[in-house]
């Protein structure tokens, strides 16, 4: 869906859901994501239908995942960070994971 | 980097938003000797026209436009000015006692404010058509939010559909880029070109006329524009085609990515939860809030700047936030020398001479606003326009009784994505105006936060003693 | 003209609501009044909780019967109310808690009431696996649970109309004068006429009290919840604390509901709140030392409501004690969600009879006259 145009700014390497992929400095979450074609984040609490970001500025939260253990955080509001684990999230958050 | 440790109890004004509203205003009581202090939640500066403007991967200037990179010299005047600028910095609650809830690096802190200045900016209109919620389907804006920030551009099939001088604009920025864009589906109705016409004279005084003008032929001379009636995201897993009807009938397109976009409306959360009164406008279709000549609000000591007071563009919001700086500089520093206010009023009235004729044309078409059937009008709850219309004939007056019936509004958008969609409804089925029907009462915290974050606030002495005793 | 009616019933909570539709049951003609929409306050933003548990002696008859009304909510307001039964617990965090809880049991049994049971360390863990492991014991009553407070109240006024009474909304009580045998009931949309009143104006029911010459000391108070997103089901029963503030309920969406008791500042004449973040951040402290389940939980909203407390902590139901034909039910001092359906009952067999058949000594306005 995305690409990107150029491909200068340092790499970083996050895991999501245990599989290491490339990110850039100054990526969000929710970027990487997208540049890495990763196709949605999470399913609803509701239906658990997939969703993907939708807004990239903070209002939608359908960019919600977990990151570094912390379930809920808003994709497009976080900056990526080397080693940073991203795990998408599946229907209601399990309590005390 | 600021942590929430490091901000003092207390500041003399603290700025929400670090677009150009916030950064101007932030500047200017800064320089005039008032502590300040700048929360943005984004990790740079720059607001939504000027996002990421101290970072931004993209090089060449001609992809985003010269008015982009007027940003920078906001962004330097702010820095320099000795306000304090802290980003990844939420603000979740404010209150009319002006208690600032914030959240950084996953620690809260709540700080006194003498005086705010809500510089929130805008959000993209809600554009509730079937299989809005699929993976693939955006908004326009996320994808010029993904351009400037990241230098993402889109690579796969797009459709981009709706209305609004941000859609063209998107437009014009990817194919700069070397993006692709398949078809641009316009929505704006004919008919409101009649509408728009009385205010043409305006207009082409604005700066927004040749800009716009100029913007269209780029973009026409590149890309195939279809009229369209009605649009349809379908896919299961994923959007895979578009379906939309116009003139010559129905047709399909195939795509990868289908971004949306029909204007933009004032954030009003956090203005809405510190119990600041707004009222409907008409013209723009959304709420506003009631402010003064000073941008102040109902509430004593908070003020509403930029886009946030009604939608007039980045270099008006800018002269806006000025305004309420200066109000707020008077107030709390009397003596303090300040820029002239009669200059500022005179650029802002050129700024806001076009609205009319924008707002007038680009008006969104009733049925891209008030949906119909299974189509999601809540996307966190996943509510559907029919359901809001059966409620609302059931007797159900507002939002806020509706919350309780169907849950809309109450997942963790609160409200952002459907707040306009609902009252609209509502309004419709009970054949009465938005004003009458109002918006949601919204709670703090605006933006969710984490239980963590909330047992992270400092103990007060208070508390501390209750719990020694 | 003055419209007419048999009762006017003033405030349109869940107590208003409820004794409008017992008095429409018993065939009488009441008029309801509510200055904002029905369940606007207290009753359609409270945390829920249907609970027989910890209540004071004078409360108890009230709460039984309102236990019986509630566990045949559907049949009688046509909605299920979103009530269910998994039981309140409440958890001593400690063995001289423990010690407390044992002492009020006994003397509960002594007295007749038997829903109150003690539960130790093993049966405290099945019924709330997710509570930290220090707990030794609590108290359980079974037939406790929880309801959706704005559905409840919006049943009860449906229901209520369904059955022959008027609601008007919208409409402030603003004086009440004699008129002949009949009470004139002044408002902001005109007069109303009726020889009985039921002033049940909650947080503003002292307004009403002195416009009789009847002043009571009521504190307007608001007790702040807060609710997570949706979380997977992990607890069944509503757990409350007695030594620190906390009451905490999964609904059946996956939300919890973090309550408690600590207050905000009210603003009774805008219907505003200032929430008190600090002590919302006890309550977090609390939770994330009790549920270690909820370490990973979001808050999405915090709100308040605004309520009358009365200092005794209990409320006032009633006859006036200066003006005939004028009853009193209010001051439901943060708890009166469970008493809605019973004490609607009783205030109409009051008024209709003269009488009730149901205990509520030491309830009565007269408690407060200047001595
Ligand atoms: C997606 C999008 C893209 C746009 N792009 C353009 C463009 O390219 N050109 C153009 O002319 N206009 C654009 N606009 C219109 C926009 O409204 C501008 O007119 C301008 O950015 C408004 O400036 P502002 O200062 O009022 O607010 P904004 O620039 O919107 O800035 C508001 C800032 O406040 C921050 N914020 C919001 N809530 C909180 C909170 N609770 N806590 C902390 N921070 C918060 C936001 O993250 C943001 O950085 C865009 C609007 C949107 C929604
Ligand atoms: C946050 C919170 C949590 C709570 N949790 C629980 C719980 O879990 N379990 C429980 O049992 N209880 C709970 N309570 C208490 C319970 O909600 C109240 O005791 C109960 O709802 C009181 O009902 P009411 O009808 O007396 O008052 P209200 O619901 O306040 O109704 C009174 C009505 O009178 C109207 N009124 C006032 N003056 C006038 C006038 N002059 N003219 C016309 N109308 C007027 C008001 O607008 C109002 O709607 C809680 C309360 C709060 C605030
Ligand atoms: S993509 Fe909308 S909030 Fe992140």
């Amino acid at each position: 869906m995305f690409k990107r145009l150029a491909d200068s700014s340092p790499a970083i390497a996050i895991s999501v859901d245990g599989k290491t992929v490339t990110a850039r400095a100054g990526d969000t979450v929710a970027a990487a994501l997208l540049a890495a074609g990763i196709d949605h984040c999470r399913t609803t609490p509701v239906t658990g239908a997939p969703r993907a970001p939708y807004c990239l500025m903070g209002v939608c939260f359908d960019c919600l995942v977990t990151v570094d253990g912390v379930g809920s955080r808003q994709g497009c509001l976080i900056p990526v960070r080397e080693g940073m684990k991203v795990e998408t999230q599946l229907g209601r958050r399990e309590a005390g994971r | 980097m600021t942590a929430a440790a490091d901000l003092a109890p207390s500041y003399e004004l603290v700025v929400i938003g670090g677009g150009p509203a916030g950064l101007a205003a932030a500047a200017l009581a800064a320089r005039a000797g008032v502590s300040t202090v700048l929360f943005d939640e984004n990790p740079g500066v720059g607001g939504q026209i000027y996002r990421a403007i101290t970072s931004t991967p993209v090089r060449s200037r001609a992809i985003l436009g010269e008015d982009y990179w007027d940003g920078a010299a906001l962004a330097d005047e702010a820095k320099a000015s000795g306000a304090l600028i802290v980003n990844g910095a939420t603000v979740w609650s404010l209150d009319r006692q002006r208690l600032v809830g914030v959240s950084l690096g996953g620690k809260a802190r709540l700080i006194e404010a003498g005086r705010v200045i809500i510089a929130t900016g805008s959000q993209e209109r809600p554009f509730p058509i079937p299989g809005w919620t699929l993976p693939g389907v955006m908004t326009a804006g996320a994808a010029q939010t993904a351009l400037k920030a990241q230098g993402l551009v889109v690579g796969g099939r797009t459709v981009l559909a709706g209305s609004g001088p941000l859609l063209w604009l998107l437009a014009a920025q990817t194919l700069r880029a070397g993006g692709r864009i398949d078809a641009i589906l316009d929505t704006t109705p004919r008919r409101n070109w009649l509408q728009a016409m009385l205010h043409l004279p305006d207009f082409a005084l604005s700066p927004y006329f040749a800009k716009g003008l100029a913007l269209l032929r780029e973009v026409r001379a590149k890309v195939p524009v279809h009229r369209a009636a009605t649009i349809e995201a379908v896919g299961t897993d994923r959007v895979r085609e578009v379906v939309f009807s116009g003139a010559g009938g129905t047709r399909r397109l195939p795509v990868d990515l289908l971004l949306l976009h029909q204007g933009v409306v004032p954030n009003v959360n956090l203005a809405n939860a510190a119990g600041v009164a707004h009222v409907w406008n008409d013209r723009q279709l959304c709420f506003v809030p009631v402010l003064d000549a000073e941008f102040g609000s109902s509430v004593p000591g908070i003020a509403v700047a930029g886009d946030g007071a009604g939608i007039a563009g980045g270099t008006a919001a800018a002269e806006r936030g000025r305004i309420a700086a200066i109000a707020a500089v008077r107030a709390l520093k009397p003596q303090a020398a300040v820029p002239d206010t009669q200059a500022i009023r005179q650029r802002l009235q050129r700024e806001e001479m076009g609205r009319a004729f924008l707002d007038c044309l680009n008006r969104p078409a009733d049925s891209f606003r008030l949906p119909e059937g299974d189509t999601i009008a809540c996307r966190c709850e996943e509510v559907t326009a029919k359901q809001v219309r059966e409620t609302a004939q059931m007797g159900c007056e507002g939002p806020n009784q509706m919350k309780a019936f169907l849950r809309c509004g109450m997942g963790p958008c609160q409200g952002r994505l459907c707040g306009l969609t609902v009252t609209e409804l509502i309004a419709a089925e009970r054949k009465t105006t938005p004003d009458e029907v109002g918006y949601y009462r919204l709670r703090p915290p605006v933006k969710p936060i984490t239980l963590a974050e909330l047992a992270s606030l400092p103990i007060s002495e208070a508390e501390r003693k209750a719990v020694e005793r | 003209m003055a419209r007419a009616a048999d009762v006017v019933v003033i405030g349109g909570g869940i107590h208003g609501c409820s004794t409008a539709l017992h008095l429409a049951l018993r065939g009488l003609k009441p008029i309801l009044i509510e200055k904002d929409y029905a369940g606007r306050h207290a009753s359609g933003v409270n945390a829920g909780g249907v609970r027989q548990l910890a209540r004071d002696l004078h409360e108890i008859p009230l709460s039984i019967s309102s236990m019986d009304l509630w566990e045949r909510i559907e049949e009688l307001v046509g909605d299920d109310c979103g009530f269910d039964a998994h039981g309140t617990v409440l958890v001593a965090e400690n063995e001289a808690e423990l010690a407390g809880f044992r002492e009020r049991v006994e003397d509960l049994r002594l007295r007749g009431f038997e829903h109150e049971e003690l539960i130790d360390a093993s049966e405290l863990r099945r019924l709330v696996p997710a509570v930290s492991e220090r707990c030794p014991g609590g108290v359980v009553s079974r037939r406790d649970g929880a309801a959706d407070p704005f559905r409840t109240t919006q049943a009860f006024r449906r229901r209520a109309v369904e059955k022959g009474a008027e609601v008007i909304e919208g409409v402030t009580v603003t004086g009440l004068s004699r008129s002949g045998a009949n009470w004139r009931v002044e408002t902001t949309d005109g007069d109303f006429e009726a020889p009985k009143i039921v002033n049940a104006a909650g947080a503003w029911a002292d307004r009403i009290a002195a416009m009789l010459g009847e002043p009571v000391p009521l504190a307007v108070v608001a007790p702040m919840l807060m609710v997570t997103s949706r979380l997977a089901a992990f607890i069944k029963p509503v757990v409350i604390l007695r030594g620190r503030k906390l009451s905490f309920k999964q609904l059946e969406n996956g939300t919890v509901v973090i309550g408690g008791g600590h207050l905000s500042t009210p603003y009774r004449d805008s219907n505003e709140t200032v929430l008190d973040w600090e002590k919302l951040a006890i309550s977090a402290r609390t939770v994330w030392e009790l549920f270690p389940a909820m370490h990973q939980a979001t808050i999405v909203r915090a709100w308040a409501g605004i309520e009358a407390y009365m200092p005794d902590g209990i409320p006032v139901v009633g006859r006036s004690s200066t003006s005939e034909g004028v009853f009193h039910q209010f001051g439901f001092s943060t708890h009166g969600f469970q008493l809605g359906p019973g004490t609607g009952a009783v205030m109409a067999e009051l008024v209709a009879t003269g009488s009730t058949n149901t205990p509520i000594d030491g309830l009565g306005i007269e408690r407060f006259a200047a001595k």
